[in-house]
């Protein structure tokens, strides 16, 4: 599988990223390698491998349903761009 | 234009919130209306660093739903991150599940026109909730309450087998009176803990592959859904009509206007990159664990529909009404605990109760109504100790104050004059005042006796037996 310039561009879109034209094109060349490195992987049979989706020898980590303290107002708006009438205050969003 | 010429298919993806005491993923509190962004803590916040913990209740709830709707629980459940920039998520992803939700492949029956339709159910996954966002006027800024991030909700996607608007209708209220009855939610369509959004697309009869659908968002009451996807119905068959193409996209319902506008800003494809979710590790659904969840299922409404026709011999559109509600089922049986007569409790219900609680904007647990007080005041019917007039008034004094209906009565001297002594006295008094109506009715005028029981009626305060009064009318008249 190899990345083309537009791949780059609808990712970097997706994460919000603004590009230069040189480092749309780095990037290309960068990404096209790295899948092309890991594209080793598919010379191996998987057909009778569960995917894994976690590396640790876990399940069923849960809680039970009991409510603890939250954070002071003081402390959520800590790192908030700003604030207003106990509401973090965003650009607008228009729909 | 004509609706007749095409046929509309409706796929419906509802949200409900899971009514747990803490969210999902850490131990803030649920509870709604508190004040803005009091309820949020690091791990809803989104901080960097911290670490998701799965609440077990909200598990057991949504194997819960999914049992309940007839879906397959798997052995194997697991969460994933989906992808997406908005100010109402904190983390810039949501945990929802992608590919091995809690549940899938079940159904519902609906009855629509006397006539059942099963409804099948993709899937049903477990996720959690975004913020409150609040547009500022003026446009500058918007404001953002974190305090509903992270509570767990269930999201229940339908196959595209519903018809019509109505057939939506009775999905989503047959969902509600599932989820009731489970115990695992409000569902309140108004104050947000059960969303809809629709996916509408229409094609000529006879078609085989599907039109183009719009989606369909903010409808915020079974009203609403229902005019909602009336109108875009109406929009999209025009547009057929006149040869024209339905765009795919997403539509916002406006209740105000009673219109869809297209929400230009989404166009864009979606693309939520959904990936496994490393925090949160695989969930292992034994059979001990489904045995337990299945045994926790009450009867579900269609179960209590059948026995009502069946122990009760209630007509089927009674045992309908009655159970698409849990409390109002609920009611009808702790009344059937005082009285026999099931027919006249589903009366009452449907009639006198339903008619108060919706000409108030009530809901049942808004009044103070007993099953004890609703059969004790059938009770009083039957022996004749109160008239049906005078039981209307008890009723709503039930309603009002809660009263079993023997003190209402005795309080208020309610009870039914059944003494012929006594309503003879007023009936001589009333055809001597009269003269005119006896005349009348004695030159075979027969609708004259109305006005004279009633003129002996009111002489009572209403508490004269009626049968007696219309008996002994006629006897004075005619002997």
């Amino acid at each position: 599988m190899s990345i083309e310039s537009k791949d780059v561009e609808h990712v970097a879109r997706l994460a919000r990223l603004n590009l230069t034209d040189e480092e749309r094109e780095l990037f290309t060349e960068q990404l096209s390698a790295i899948l092309k490195y890991a594209e080793k992987l598919n010379e191996l049979d998987t057909d009778d491998v569960e995917p894994t989706t976690h590396v640790l020898p876990l399940s069923n980590v849960m809680r039970d349903d009991v409510v603890e303290e939250s954070l002071s107002q003081e402390k959520v708006f800590r790192n908030a761009p700003d604030e207003e009438d106990g509401q973090f205050k965003v650009p607008a969003v228009l729909e | 234009m004509s609706t007749s010429k095409y046929e509309t298919v409706i796929g419906l993806e509802v949200h409900v919130e899971l009514h747990t005491k803490s969210k999902i993923f850490c131990g803030c509190s649920t509870e709604f209306g508190a004040p803005p962004n009091s309820h949020t803590c690091p791990v809803c916040l989104g901080h960097p660093g911290v670490l998701p913990v799965l609440n077990r209740q909200a598990v057991d709830y949504a194997m819960k739903a999914a049992m309940a709707l007839n879906c397959e629980v798997g052995d194997v459940s697991k969460f994933d991150r989906k992808n997406y920039f908005y100010p109402d998520s904190p983390k810039a992803y949501q945990i929802s599940q992608f590919d091995k939700p809690i549940g899938e492949n079940g159904y519902i029956d609906i009855e629509v026109d006397g006539k059942t339709k099963r409804i099948g159910i993709t899937r049903l996954h477990l996720e959690e909730d975004a913020g409150k966002l609040t547009h500022i006027e003026g446009g500058y800024a918007s404001l953002v309450d974190f305090n509903r991030v992270g509570t767990p909700l269930v999201e229940i996607v339908s196959e595209p087998e519903i018809s019509s608007p109505e057939e939506a209708r009775a999905y989503l209220e047959k969902l509600r009176a599932i989820m009731q009855y489970c115990d695992v939610s409000d569902v309140k369509m108004e104050e947000g803990s059960m969303r809809c959004d629709a996916n509408i697309s229409l094609r000529p009869v006879g078609q085989k592959e599907l039109g183009t659908r719009a989606e369909l968002k903010n409808m915020n009451s079974f009203r609403g859904v229902l005019r909602g996807l009336e109108y875009e119905q109406y929009r999209q068959a025009e547009i057929l009509d006149d040869g024209g193409e339905v765009v795919q996209e997403t539509r916002r319902w406006d209740e105000a206007q009673g219109k869809t506008f297209s929400m230009r800003s989404k166009e864009e494809a979606h693309d939520y990159r959904y990936f496994p979710d490393p925090d949160l590790v695989t969930i292992h659904i034994d059979q001990a664990w489904k045995d337990r969840i299945r045994a926790s299922i009450p009867e579900l409404p269609d179960a209590r529909k059948a026995r009502y026709t069946e122990q009760f011999g209630l007509p089927g559109y009674d045992a309908e009404v009655i159970t698409t509600s849990k409390a109002l089922a609920d009611l009808f049986e702790s009344s059937l605990e005082y009285t026999a007569d099931a027919k006249s409790v589903s009366n009452w219900i449907m009639g006198d109760l339903l008619g108060y609680l919706n000409s108030n904007g009530l809901e049942l647990t808004d009044v103070k109504l007993t099953g004890q007080g609703l059969g004790e005041m059938i009770g009083l019917i039957e022996k004749g100790t109160i008239s049906s007039k005078i039981a209307k008034t008890v009723f709503k004094q039930m309603l009002e104050s809660g009263k079993l209906p023997q003190q209402i009565v005795e309080e208020q001297g309610l009870v039914q004059i059944s003494d012929e002594g006594a309503i003879l006295a007023i009936v001589n008094e009333v055809i001597a005042d009269n003269p005119a109506s006896v005349e009348d009715y004695k030159a075979g005028k027969e609708k004259a006796i109305g006005f004279l029981v009633g003129q002996v009626m009111k002489r009572s305060k209403g508490k004269a037996n009626p049968g007696l009064v219309n008996k002994l009318l006629v006897d004075v008249l005619k002997g």
